[in-house]
């Protein structure tokens, strides 16, 4: 077991240094320039936009800064934004609260609804309750988040006026009352990609239970006279579960990236609006250094599933 | 007329022995306008008292939060690193400079006790130094009293190579000197009669010497103090998160009695402008949000019944249709729109004139910026000044298509207009914006009436705008025959406005694209008058002159103006701010209040 995971996360080394090596020369080679606001600015003469790109090394040949960069990385240097003139993993840590909290509450109340909606709907099939069921699975996953994220602030902010739609980071209130705003304020976005995640997981789960659930071993289980819940809980389920993980454990990285939409309509501080800012600015070193922890956390996670697929499913052996 | 005739007369009205009305008949007797003459009256120093914001509040604090909504939040906040306005107006709640611009574009004491003027001795006969009295008892939010040393400081910081500062071009010509504890003086190289440029709006901002002394040069990125501002400003610092929020509170030592009236200050980033727009006008979740470039037909729709406004300034912003005197599909030693090459079409100055006249500014006034632009003849809009009124401008179909007549090119088979066996096709690009492609749209439209194909091209703003020497698709290269985009005007002088388009300007390979003549405008008399301008201390003449080089612009049609386009931000019905379009959001901040 133990052999087995250092042999995955040797192979994960040249494969992650494979793809920094893509992201960086691809950045490399993206048009635009971090100081482009510079050059309408009568005031800002052109010597100090070139004066700048020398400082930060933008004029060095690509192989240069990509060797820079790496033995930086391996020093635990993540970079410095140019863009604001900080480190970049100071910046990353100021953001990922946010995104933890809301993407993370977001994954909880898709499980929340997407499990039992999904294992009640496979144990009666093509009943009324599967009708409805897959008919707002099919609604949830066609919506974009940004037309329910808009709908939702015109409805409960604009028209109802309940709740905040801009997300804020410093609430002036302790206790109870923190706690209470910070719920408040998350309700629409968590909503907004929760039920998002819900209605394609949702129709996931339903079809690995109806995958298991016609099995010979559950026909068995209920002839020796086991309750329905028992046979769906203890013998349909942890079997049924086995690609579910897989797919959760995949969708894990999400919830540290961030949602790049939901978090731009809503305004919270999170990587995926960090991510979309630097990208609009020309800030590689914050673009690299998100994307790069966004590869390592995909890797590290895959490696993670494989591992629970072992304990889930004795049969299968790590070898 | 003699000009010392004229300027005595400016002296008869100024005290009084001779009234406005006469003054402006017997200009009109020598084939002046009203308009101008009251022009002269000004730059004469008649009329031009300063006008303080009226400030009610009769004491400090007790207006409770101010929350601001940046939809793109300032990233850092050192007032000379700041790579944007979103930096500036960030840095600017906590920094100040002597003196700030008001809503005319007249100078707003802060940290200065007065302002300069010939009168007070604090400008020098010859132009070439001016003397700032720096107002006593200010103190840094730490405690450490301000004194000319930082002053003298900051020059020294922003103007060393080494610390990469934006700021270093307004303090690279000069010398700043102290005279005693609270006075300086800035010795120019030439004689500058646009003075107020160091330490004052933006780039002005004081920095405390005592704190950045140790980070000057190449140790600058390293200084805390950059990501914990301590300024002079009516708020102290309290938390920065890059790109998402800057929060302070109210200074209870601040230099300036009754201010400032809000006890914090949020600035929220991120977002975009329309959801910034009905944060503000519609739940009124937020008090201000800066930069509205949304369509007005939206901001109208929102305001119906809404918790807030939209409030406009004037500045000088200037959206305009470019025209490329080289030819940008020939490549000479490889580079294209070479000065080495003539346009083809465009180098004759009647289809210029009719492409001119095929811009239907109205209708883009209408149909996109409503409120929020004025249609113009001139390149130079403001301030008052400086202000041509010797030119204008029409929309005419016919006219255009007569003077393409004239020019030899005749409709052909297809409709396109055609002369010794060549199209009249024109490629127009711009950055990719929504009110921009719609201009397009209507441009294109116009001129497919007169004959004339065009060809719509938009480019990434984070391209247009770049200045990668490898991409064929930036403003600078110009590798189109006419586009589009705008140049903000962010002081109220024209003289860095006027003078990226003198001959020396013109951007070529050799200087990497970096030469900000776009056009590649050249024009001797226009030079001269650049020149001129820029020693000219007599400020009548040097309006003259500035007017003189937009009236040549005008002339040799180097760009169509299409909107001279207004500062447009939103704000809680109850909330007073001080905007002006001379300046950034912030730099009147202290006068903020809210109306019970």
């Amino acid at each position: 077991m133990s052999q087995y995971v250092l042999r995955r996360l040797l192979i994960a080394v040249p494969s992650l240094l494979a793809i920094s090596l893509v992201l960086f020369v691809v950045l490399a080679l993206a048009p635009g320039d971090p100081f482009s606001d510079l050059a309408t600015n009568p005031n800002v003469p052109p010597e100090v936009q070139a004066a700048l790109r020398a400082k930060f090394g933008l004029d060095d040949p690509i192989y240069l800064r990509y060797l820079h960069w790496l033995n930086a990385m391996v020093h635990g240097d993540w970079g410095f934004s140019f863009v604001s003139r900080m480190n970049v993993d100071t910046l990353i840590l100021q953001r990922l609260p946010a995104t933890l909290y809301v993407i993370g509450s977001a994954q909880i109340l898709a499980l929340l609804i997407a499990i039992p909606v999904g294992v009640y709907a496979a144990t009666k099939p093509y009943s009324l309750f599967d009708q409805i069921a897959n008919t707002f699975a099919f609604i949830g996953f066609s919506l974009p988040t940004f037309f329910t994220g808009l709908l939702f602030i015109l409805i409960f902010s604009v028209t109802l006026d309940w709740l905040p739609f801009v997300y804020s980071t410093d609430i002036k209130a302790t206790g109870i009352h923190w706690v209470l705003e910070m719920i408040r304020q998350a309700i629409m976005p968590v909503a907004v990609l929760g039920l998002f995640q819900a209605a394609s997981m949702t129709r996931f789960v339903r079809s690995a239970m109806l995958d298991v659930i016609r099995l010979d071993y559950v026909t068995t289980a209920r002839a020796k006279g086991l309750g329905q819940a028992k046979v769906i809980v203890k013998h349909v389920m942890r079997n049924a579960m086995i690609p579910v993980v897989t797919l959760i454990a995949l969708q894990m990285p999400a919830v540290f990236g961030g949602a790049i939409v939901t978090e731009q309509i809503f305004r919270i501080p999170g990587i995926g609006s960090l991510l979309i800012s630097s990208i609009l600015s020309n800030d590689t070193p914050v673009v690299m250094a998100v994307t790069f922890v966004f590869a390592c956390l995909v890797v590290l996670f895959n490696l993670i599933a494989d591992v629970l697929y072992g304990w889930l499913d004795p049969r299968i052996s790590l070898r | 007329m003699l000009d010392k005739e004229l300027r005595s007369m400016i002296g008869e009205v100024k005290d009084g022995r001779m009234d406005r009305r006469a003054f402006i008949r017997r200009m009109a007797a020598v084939g002046l306008t009203a308009p101008l003459a009251n022009q002269l009256l000004s730059i004469g120093g008649v009329a031009m008292a300063q006008s303080p914001t009226p400030y009610p509040p009769t004491k400090r604090g007790g207006g409770g939060p101010l929350k601001l909504l940046w939809w793109q939040g300032p990233t850092l906040l050192n007032p000379h690193f700041a790579t944007g306005t979103k930096d500036q107006d960030g840095s600017r709640l906590f920094y100040e400079p002597l003196a700030s611009w008001d809503v005319d574009g007249n100078l707003n004491p802060i940290l200065a006790a007065q302002i300069p003027s010939t009168a007070n001795g604090g400008l020098a006969a010859d132009g070439k130094s001016v003397t700032w009295k720096i107002k006593p008892g200010v103190k840094w939010h730490d405690g450490k009293p301000l004194t000319a040393d930082d002053f003298v400081f900051t020059w020294e910081y922003a103007s060393d190579p080494a610390t990469a500062a934006v700021s270093i071009s307004t303090y690279a010509d000069m010398t700043v000197e102290k005279v005693d504890d609270l006075t300086i003086r800035i010795l120019f190289k030439n004689p500058t009669p646009f003075w107020a440029n160091a330490f004052v709006g933006a780039y002005g901002c004081v920095i405390p010497k005592h704190l950045f002394a140790e980070y000057k040069g190449s140790k600058s990125r390293e200084a805390p103090t950059n990501l914990a501002p301590v300024g002079t400003g009516p708020y102290t610092f309290v938390e920065f998160k890059p790109g998402d929020l800057v929060r302070g509170k109210l200074n209870p030592d601040y230099h300036m009695p009754n201010r400032p009236y809000f006890d914090t200050i949020d600035m929220k980033g991120g977002g975009d402008a329309v959801s910034a727009a009905r944060a503000v006008i519609q739940t009124g979740e937020f008090d201000f949000a800066w930069n509205m470039q949304v369509e007005d037909e939206v901001l109208l729709r929102l305001e119906k019944g809404g918790k807030g406004k939209t409030i406009y300034a004037t500045g000088g912003d200037i959206e305009f249709i470019a025209i490329n005197f080289t030819d940008p599909n020939t490549e000479v030693d490889g580079e294209r729109s070479s000065m080495k090459t003539k346009h083809p079409i465009l180098s004759d100055p009647k289809v210029r004139k009719a492409l001119a006249l095929l811009v239907d500014r109205e209708s883009v006034k209408k149909a996109i910026y409503g409120r929020a632009g004025r249609t113009t003849a001139n390149y130079l809009n403001g301030p008052e000044k400086f202000v041509s009124k010797n030119t204008s401008w029409e929309f005419s179909v016919e006219k255009a298509s007569k003077m393409l007549d004239e020019a030899g090119w005749k409709v052909g088979a297809d409709g396109i207009r055609e002369k010794d066996g060549k199209k009249l096709k024109l490629l127009y690009q711009t950055s990719t914006n929504g009110p921009r492609q719609k201009t397009q749209a209507i441009v294109k439209q116009a001129c497919q009436k007169a004959g004339i194909d065009v060809e719509l091209k938009s480019v990434v703003a984070s391209v247009f705008f770049s200045s990668d020497v490898a991409n064929p698709d930036t403003y600078s290269k110009f590798y189109s025959d006419i586009e589009e985009f705008q140049i903000p005007m962010t002081q109220p002088d024209p003289a860095l406005h006027m003078r990226r388009y003198v001959s020396a300007n013109v951007a070529t390979k050799e200087n990497k694209w970096q030469g900000p003549n776009f056009p590649r405008y050249v024009n001797k008399e226009y030079d001269d008058a650049i020149t001129a301008a820029e020693t000219e201390t007599d400020l009548v003449k040097r309006a003259a002159l500035y007017i003189k080089c937009n009236d040549l612009l005008w002339q040799d049609t180097v760009f169509i103006p299409v909107m001279h386009r207004l500062v447009v931000d939103a704000c809680a019905t109850s909330l007073k701010p001080v905007v002006s379009g001379w300046a950034n959001r912030t730099d009147n901040i202290q006068d903020w209040y809210r109306e019970a």
